[in-house]
């Protein structure tokens, strides 16, 4: 089959359209919005509204909106009388002021809502060094912990190097989901997830850790410290040999005595893992997957719908941030445009304005074609639409405006 | 000033910002007269096959688009997994124990579990394209485009080599991450950030350009995308959103042209201009936030019906001003 420009998920149509129940919160009936209507609407106040849902995720590629799409749920959630906990990952620095969060101290802070709301909103940056800090002293003994915490390999994988963040978000939100089941505090977590493909590779998380902790390189890692020399096989002394000529003996000297170290806790870590993708794949989360009306972001929210199926997540719908508003259909792009070119000479604003509706009309006929295609490769997925915005949202009355326009469809 | 030409050009901006068609659009750029240019992405999105409209590339470096001059761009979708074995393979002559690594899990562990290690082979990667000569012993490429990670993820990107550098105190790893943040630290390395005209792109712009700086990394230019032509020339405009178009002129002068409206219509034609004139006030100040940088610029025009093969094209033409630096014979300092 031909590709086809800006297909969403060309590659695998028919598969896509077989797999995955439909969602739902999917609202009955049509809505009366002017914006244009493709496949199932998400309703998400049903989604806020249900007891029974205690988690939202919501993931995406970078720049569609993801952030503000998380704070405008927990906003939403909160005003209509929920106990909500928005944790983000990395917010635009004025939105984080709106939130109050700029502060990175990994803890919830209360969100000060106007007027009498309903419920209560905290809201949370994630500080990925120190959540993985926390980890670390909560499973070690003391004279362990900080033998890991000042180990130079366990330094950099927690501070510097990609892949920890998603990690982290996720074992930040199983802390979040066990303080809100003992204390009562939040009924509702609100998660970002990091602008990434590599977002959703949390849920590999427990099989890897499985595989790592069976396999046989583990006894790479811990062996020489430990000293079991009959696992001293031919092979295992070529890969330790090979192993140490690639890094070097010092670092690998350092990954050895982070591993053996952690190697008591790689256990818990393991049952973490697993309890927090049990907890992910329950009802009572919901995915929500977050994408504009382009080519590249319609591509990405089919990479995340189908990965989430894939593993038979919870997925809600899709919130698509951004979408035109058609202008009034009486003239058609190629009567406008020639009109335009009569009025040149004589009337420059009118001339204008036909080439604004020209370029809406095109607009918008691109996104819905685009739509169609998602919709087609994924007919099960309940969309709610948030029309575009002419400035930037970085307060909460703005964000109250998007939670309304992705509620009203 | 003569400095030496930058022979790798990465490319950065914010999520939705275009990167990935100013990245093309610059290869395509740079291979004019002729030159043969390598464009690389490390998502793993598959950007450059959906952007020059091809199937999935697979591993290896594949000539996505040709010029008419000649000029060749080729494309590069690199993986870390591949990127590692060959990396073994080739500097350590690890045939047997790159395989036995592999059986070990430790090809996996160092691609998904082990962070930064991705980064580092996929950096050095593009290093070594980016360094490779032919069989005459000269440069394979005469330029390296990079469709980088966003704005927030690309300074720990780059900068992963001095990381590393900081574990591994000695040994190949360290020789090979020193060489590489030698390469990207020198002026034969630039980073251009593509940013649109709203606020949260030109912070992230303003942000990295900072961070970039304090990395010692070369910030080249500023790629201000998805400009908006004014349909209605200023001083119309101003009248408009002074109120002084009315709706029954605006009836009339279209009757004028041909066209028989009804007023909500023009109606809804005023409320475009008024619109029209609120966001062209946002983008005249995020442009003037951008000033601050006194980066060299280039613009983009917006593109309503989305960017095709043939638009790349155009886009060039707009950036060929940034690429004509003169690439000539190339003398890396070692």
């Amino acid at each position: 089959m031909p590709r086809t420009r800006g297909s969403a998920g060309a590659s695998r149509p028919a598969k896509a359209a077989a797999a995955g129940p439909p969602s739902d919160y999917v609202r009955p009936g049509r809505g009366h919005g002017s914006h244009v209507r493709v496949g199932p609407q998400l309703d998400v106040d049903r989604v806020l509204a249900s007891d029974g849902v205690r988690i939202v995720v919501c993931c995406g590629s970078g720049g569609v909106g993801k952030t503000t799409t998380a704070a405008a749920l927990g906003l939403r959630a909160a005003e209509q009388g929920r106990k909500v906990a928005v944790l983000t990952i990395d917010p635009a620095r004025r939105l984080a002021q709106a939130m109050g969060v700029e502060q990175l101290d990994n803890v919830p802070r209360p969100v000060k809502l106007p007027g009498a709301a309903a419920g209560t909103l905290d809201a949370m940056m994630l500080d990925m060094k120190r959540t993985f800090d926390e980890v670390v002293e909560a499973y070690a003994s003391r004279e362990k912990a900080e033998q890991i915490l000042s180990n130079p390999f366990y330094q950099a994988l927690s501070s510097s190097f990609a892949g920890t963040q998603e990690y982290m978000a996720m074992e930040k939100l199983s802390q979040l989901q066990a303080e809100a089941d003992r204390t009562g505090r939040w009924d509702l977590i609100v998660v970002d997830t990091p602008p990434s493909r590599s977002a959703l590779d949390f849920l590999d998380a427990p099989e890897r850790l499985a595989s790592f902790l069976d396999g046989r390189l583990i006894r790479v890692l811990v062996a020489p410290t430990r000293g079991s020399l009959r696992l001293f096989t031919a092979g295992f002394s070529l890969v330790t040999a090979a192993v140490t000529k690639v890094i070097g003996g010092q670092l690998l000297r350092d990954v050895q005595t982070f591993v053996a170290a952690l190697d008591t806790l790689f256990g818990g870590f393991r049952a973490r893992a697993e309890s927090t993708y049990a907890i992910l794949k329950a009802r009572q989360t919901a995915f929500v997957v977050v994408a504009s009306p382009d080519g590249d972001a319609l591509r990405e929210a089919s990479f995340f719908v189908e990965r989430l199926q894939e593993d038979e997540m919870p997925l809600a719908g899709m919130v698509l941030n951004r979408v035109a508003l058609p202008p009034l259909p009486d003239v058609s792009v190629q009567a406008a445009l020639a009109a335009a070119e009569r009025l040149d000479e004589s009337d420059r604003t009118a001339a204008g304005l036909l080439r604004l509706h020209a370029d809406r009309l095109t607009q918008v006929t691109r996104e819905t074609a685009l739509r169609r295609r998602f919709a087609a490769a994924h007919p099960g997925v309940a969309t709610a639409i948030v029309t575009a915005l002419p400035t930037d949202v970085h307060d909460l009355d703005a964000l109250r405006v998007v939670g309304d326009l992705m509620a009203s469809n | 000033m003569n400095r030496p030409p930058a022979r790798l050009h990465i490319v950065t901006g914010k999520g939705g910002t275009g990167k990935t068609t100013v990245a093309a659009s610059l290869a395509l750029a740079l291979a004019a007269g002729g030159r043969r240019v390598l464009l690389c992405e490390v998502e793993g999105r598959q950007g450059i096959a959906s952007a020059f409209d091809l199937a999935p590339l697979p591993y290896g470096e594949a000539r996505v688009a040709v010029r008419p001059d000649g000029g060749e761009v080729f494309g590069l979708a690199v993986d870390a997994e591949a990127a590692l074995l060959e990396y073994l393979a080739l500097f350590y002559h690890l045939g047997r124990a790159g395989r036995l690594l592999d059986r070990f899990g430790l090809i996996d562990f160092a691609t998904t579990i082990a962070p930064g290690v991705r980064d580092v082979l996929l950096i050095g990667k593009v290093y070594e394209a980016a360094r490779r000569l032919d069989r005459d012993r000269r440069p394979a490429y005469s330029a390296v485009v990079l469709d980088g990670p966003p704005t927030g993820r690309i300074g720990r990107f780059l900068n992963v080599g001095t990381e590393v550098a900081g574990v591994a105190k000695v040994g190949p790893i360290r020789r090979q991450a020193t060489s590489i943040m030698r390469m990207l630290t020198s002026h034969r390395t630039t980073v251009h950030v593509v940013t649109t005209l709203e606020e949260m792109p030109v912070q992230e712009a303003l942000d990295a350009i900072d961070e970039l700086a304090g990395l010692r990394l070369t910030v080249g230019d500023l790629i201000v995308n998805s400009v908006r032509r004014s349909e209605v020339p200023a001083k119309e405009l101003d009248a408009l959103s002074a109120g002084r178009v009315t709706p029954k002129g605006l009836l009339a002068a279209l009757a004028g042209a041909g066209l028989q409206v009804e007023r909500p219509f023009v109606e809804g034609l005023l409320d475009e201009g008024r619109a029209l004139a609120a966001r062209l006030d946002v983008e005249a100040a995020q442009s003037a936030r951008l000033d601050q940088t006194r980066l060299p610029r280039a613009t983009l025009p917006r593109l309503s019906q989305g960017v095709d093969l043939a638009d790349l094209f155009d886009l060039a033409e707009h950036l060929a001003a940034l690429a004509s630096t003169p690439t000539g014979p190339d003398s890396e300092g070692r």
